[in-house]
């Protein structure tokens, strides 16, 4: 059992599709797991279908899609960082990994999970991981949590090798939908989609792989 | 929102001439279009609370819509807008949606910052 999971994605729903089964398995069993969110997805394309949301009105409604998703996840504490969707790469890195050495210091977790940098496509995915690493980086090797970082990029597999940790959560594919559910200005259409292809559409949520982070200087 | 109406857009258009007024202005494919299809070129820019003043803006189009805004020394443009709100703030609130329902383009004035 980990003493305590820390979360750090860029977009409120980043947790839902690729994490929340590994979270809500980690909280039923009783794990504390701080989330930490660096911006509010202010500048997310879907509103809804049929849209209900505009540029304006998306960050608040978007917050309280978290809030909801976090309740169903377990997830007992949720921090907003406050950074602006779209941004985070333009940041200053040191600023950025000074705000994540503040939380693992506060939360000390054993386990963080991330995405992973240079391989998650979206360019607030990879600041994000890059700013983790090099949070946990500025620890003695020995003292670093593990990290366990999410991956999706095309070229991903052919140059970080196969996930090493590949979880079946099939046991909780409810939850985790519910969870993806409550993202609803950013999923509906999506799962629309989904009930119409019917069949095997969201068979490839019940199955969640990570890639545990290789430090330079260990084995 | 709804779909947009010409003259009311018009005629809010009118009352922000001629101020200083906030502008946000945007246009994006998605931070995921390249990865879903590698051929596609991705592209698109973003400017919130850039500060201008214009003497004239006009809605034009059969819908979508084009809305131009005459600077002193220079334009502001955007194409593809389809909706539009006057919110509660009093800003007025332009955007194009795809026809997959996603926010492509929007074009947004305020007396205030956003």
């Amino acid at each position: 059992m980990e003493r305590h999971i820390l979360v750090v994605f860029p977009h409120p729903d980043d947790e839902a599709f690729g994490v929340s089964g590994t979270l809500i398995l980690h909280a039923e069993n009783g794990t504390p797991i701080t989330y930490a969110c660096l911006t509010l997805g202010e500048m997310g394309r879907n509103m809804g279908k049929p849209p209900f949301a505009n540029r304006e009105t998306l960050p608040l409604i978007r917050k309280k899609e978290l809030e909801e998703a976090c309740k169903i996840i377990g997830i007992n504490d949720l921090r907003l960082l406050g950074f602006r969707d779209k941004t985070i790469e333009f940041e200053d890195e040191e600023m950025l990994a000074d705000r994540i050495s503040a939380i693992i210091a506060e939360t000390n977790p054993s386990l963080i999970i991330t995405f992973y940098p240079g391989y998650s496509v979206h360019p607030d995915h990879n600041a994000c991981g890059a700013a983790v690493i090099r949070a946990v980086e500025r620890l003695p090797l020995e003292k670093r949590p593990t990290v366990h970082c999410v991956a999706f990029s095309k070229n991903c597999e052919q140059e970080i090798g196969h996930p090493d940790i590949i979880r079946d959560v099939s046991s909780v594919i409810d939850k985790k939908i519910a969870a993806i559910k409550a993202h609803r200005s950013q999923t509906e259409g999506l799962m629309q989609g989904a009930a119409k292809r019917g069949g095997d559409a969201l068979t490839w949520l019940k199955t969640e792989a990570f890639w545990t982070y290789k430090w330079k200087g260990s084995n | 929102m709804q779909p947009i109406n010409v003259e009311e857009v018009q005629d809010a258009l009118n009352r922000f001439a001629n101020q200083d007024v906030y502008l946000h202005l945007e246009t994006t494919n998605g931070a995921y279009a390249s990865h879903h299809n590698e051929g596609f070129f991705s592209a698109g820019a973003y400017i919130r609370n850039g500060r201008i003043r214009f003497s004239r803006g006009k809605i034009v189009g059969e819908g979508p819509y084009r809305v131009g805004l005459k600077l002193d020394l220079g334009w502001v443009y955007a194409e593809g807008l389809t909706d539009w709100i006057l919110n509660e703030k009093g800003q007025l609130l332009l955007a194009g949606v795809d026809y997959e329902g996603k926010l492509a383009v929007a074009l947004q004035l305020s007396r205030e910052p956003f």
